[in-house]
């Protein structure tokens, strides 16, 4: 359970960091084609980029400064691999808000601020939450291969089922982080329905 | 003008940062230590692609056609819940999968391979079947008006259309298991997993390195080779990656 609850706060704390920065890169980014190619590209390669070898690629980086192995290169990692779902929903939303919208709330006289806030944000948050549940999915299973360098979570069990080939330990881990990944994807849809303005719903 | 003028020095800075790179890792000597691993990187990136040919292989040649079956008006009644399934099942993480697979099958290369199977598999059904459900109606229409039977018409007007967003599938599927073979390394399947693992065990960064590094660009090159076959399969008409947008 313990495990469990440290998995959890691992995965929201870096997907949390995520959403900070990865918001506003995304609504940034809708101003410029160009700069918008470009780090949908750079986010894309290092969504690629696999786990255990952007682990390997950190540690050396991180010794640096002592952090090699633990909690913040699994963080970081994590941090990373949210940012492609997070900065591209963030993008296509606010790029497809309906322009008849846009122009209304120029036509009330909103200043560009204001609009992005009181309009194109909240239309934009079904969709962005939609990247948090799908970084947050991902991550889950980042999570649990973090357990190898050395950040705890439910991977712990996993790691012990198999080094002592003991196929409780192995079945209770596997299921657990299973279980996590798909309530966490219920929930999240939840949250995502529950977000939704409610004027929106009818649009479907 | 100011996007291209930055976007160059971008470049110009990677450039940079890769050289500073290679000079620190001559310096420090990792190179030389790197460089001791040669062997043991040929080998074990020869062993991770033949992992993720056999299982990314036989899910492609298992998904697409049980993508296709599904599709059919035939069984229309089931595929609605093997779906739901479906989507619940990319939600395990390939850790968990791999795991499940070794107290299945045990230890060694087989478990792994049934484990990359799994997790490949998914995308692909997943992403035949709404490939082929997406294929505009009226398109079906015109080649049954045409007399077309099913089965030319699957052929020759679906899989064509659908073959964007199959490829996509296949391209997701490929990621994810040039990804997770290293971690059949865990379960006693031969991988660049090998070099990685060993090397955060016992605290030996180059060992690590030279486990990491090809791994990392052994997943971005298989991505780039999977977007270049599908921008040369998929016919001009339906390719959204050889339409220029109008602007």
């Amino acid at each position: 359970m313990a495990l469990t609850l440290e998995h959890l706060m691992l995965v929201s704390i870096a997907v949390g960091l995520a959403i900070i920065t990865g918001v506003p890169i995304g609504v940034a980014i809708t101003q410029n084609q160009r700069a918008a190619d470009l780090v949908l590209y750079v986010a894309s390669v290092i969504i690629t980029i696999p786990s255990i070898a952007l682990f390997g690629l950190m540690i050396p980086i991180l010794s640096v400064i002592g952090q090699g192995i633990g909690y913040l290169p699994a963080i970081i990692a994590v941090l990373l691999y949210s940012q492609l779902p997070i900065i591209r929903n963030t993008y296509t939303a606010i790029n497809n808000v309906d322009p008849a919208l846009r122009e209304a709330a120029r036509g009330i006289g909103m200043t560009p601020m204001q609009r992005l806030k009181m309009v194109e944000i909240p239309l934009a948050v079904p969709v962005i939450m939609a990247g948090v549940r799908t970084a947050v999915v991902m991550n889950i299973g980042v999570m649990a291969i973090a357990t190898y360098i050395g950040a705890g979570g439910l991977g712990t069990y996993i790691q012990r089922g198999i080094s002592q080939t003991d196929p409780r330990q192995l079945i209770i881990g596997a299921v657990a982080v299973s279980l996590l990944a798909i309530i966490a994807d219920y929930a999240l849809l939840w949250v995502q329905k529950k977000f939704t303005p409610k004027g929106m719903k009818v649009m479907g | 003008m100011l996007a291209q003028q930055m976007r160059r020095y971008l470049y110009y800075g990677m450039l940079l940062l890769i050289f500073l790179f290679g000079v620190w890792a001559e310096r420090s000597g990792f190179l030389e230590e790197m460089l001791e691993y040669e062997e043991d990187v040929v080998y074990l990136v020869v062993e991770h692609l033949k992992l993720t040919a056999v299982s990314g292989g036989l899910a492609v040649l298992i998904g697409v056609p049980l993508g296709i079956v599904l599709s059919r008006p035939r069984f229309s009644h089931v595929a609605e819940n093997a779906m739901q399934v479906l989507n619940i099942g990319t939600t395990v993480p390939t850790l968990a999968l791999l795991a499940l697979s070794m107290s299945l099958l045990g230890i060694g290369n087989s478990p792994a391979i049934l484990g990359l199977l799994v997790a490949t598999l998914l995308p692909i059904v997943r992403n035949t079947y709404t490939g082929l459900l997406s294929v505009p109606v009226h398109l079906k229409e015109a080649a049954s008006g045409m007399g077309m039977l099913p089965r030319q018409m699957l052929w020759q007007v679906e899989l064509p259309n659908a073959l964007y967003v199959i490829m996509a599938g296949i391209r997701t599927a490929l990621a994810i298991n040039v990804g997770t073979a290293p971690l059949a390394f865990l379960i006693g399947g031969t991988s660049l997993g090998e070099l990685i693992f060993t090397g955060i065990a016992v605290d030996e960064q180059a060992m690590m390195l030279a486990g990491a590094i090809p791994t990392a660009l052994l997943a971005v090159t298989v991505d780039f080779v999977l977007g270049a076959l599908t921008f040369v399969l998929v016919s001009k008409g339906v390719n959204p990656l050889r339409q220029r947008p109008a602007h």
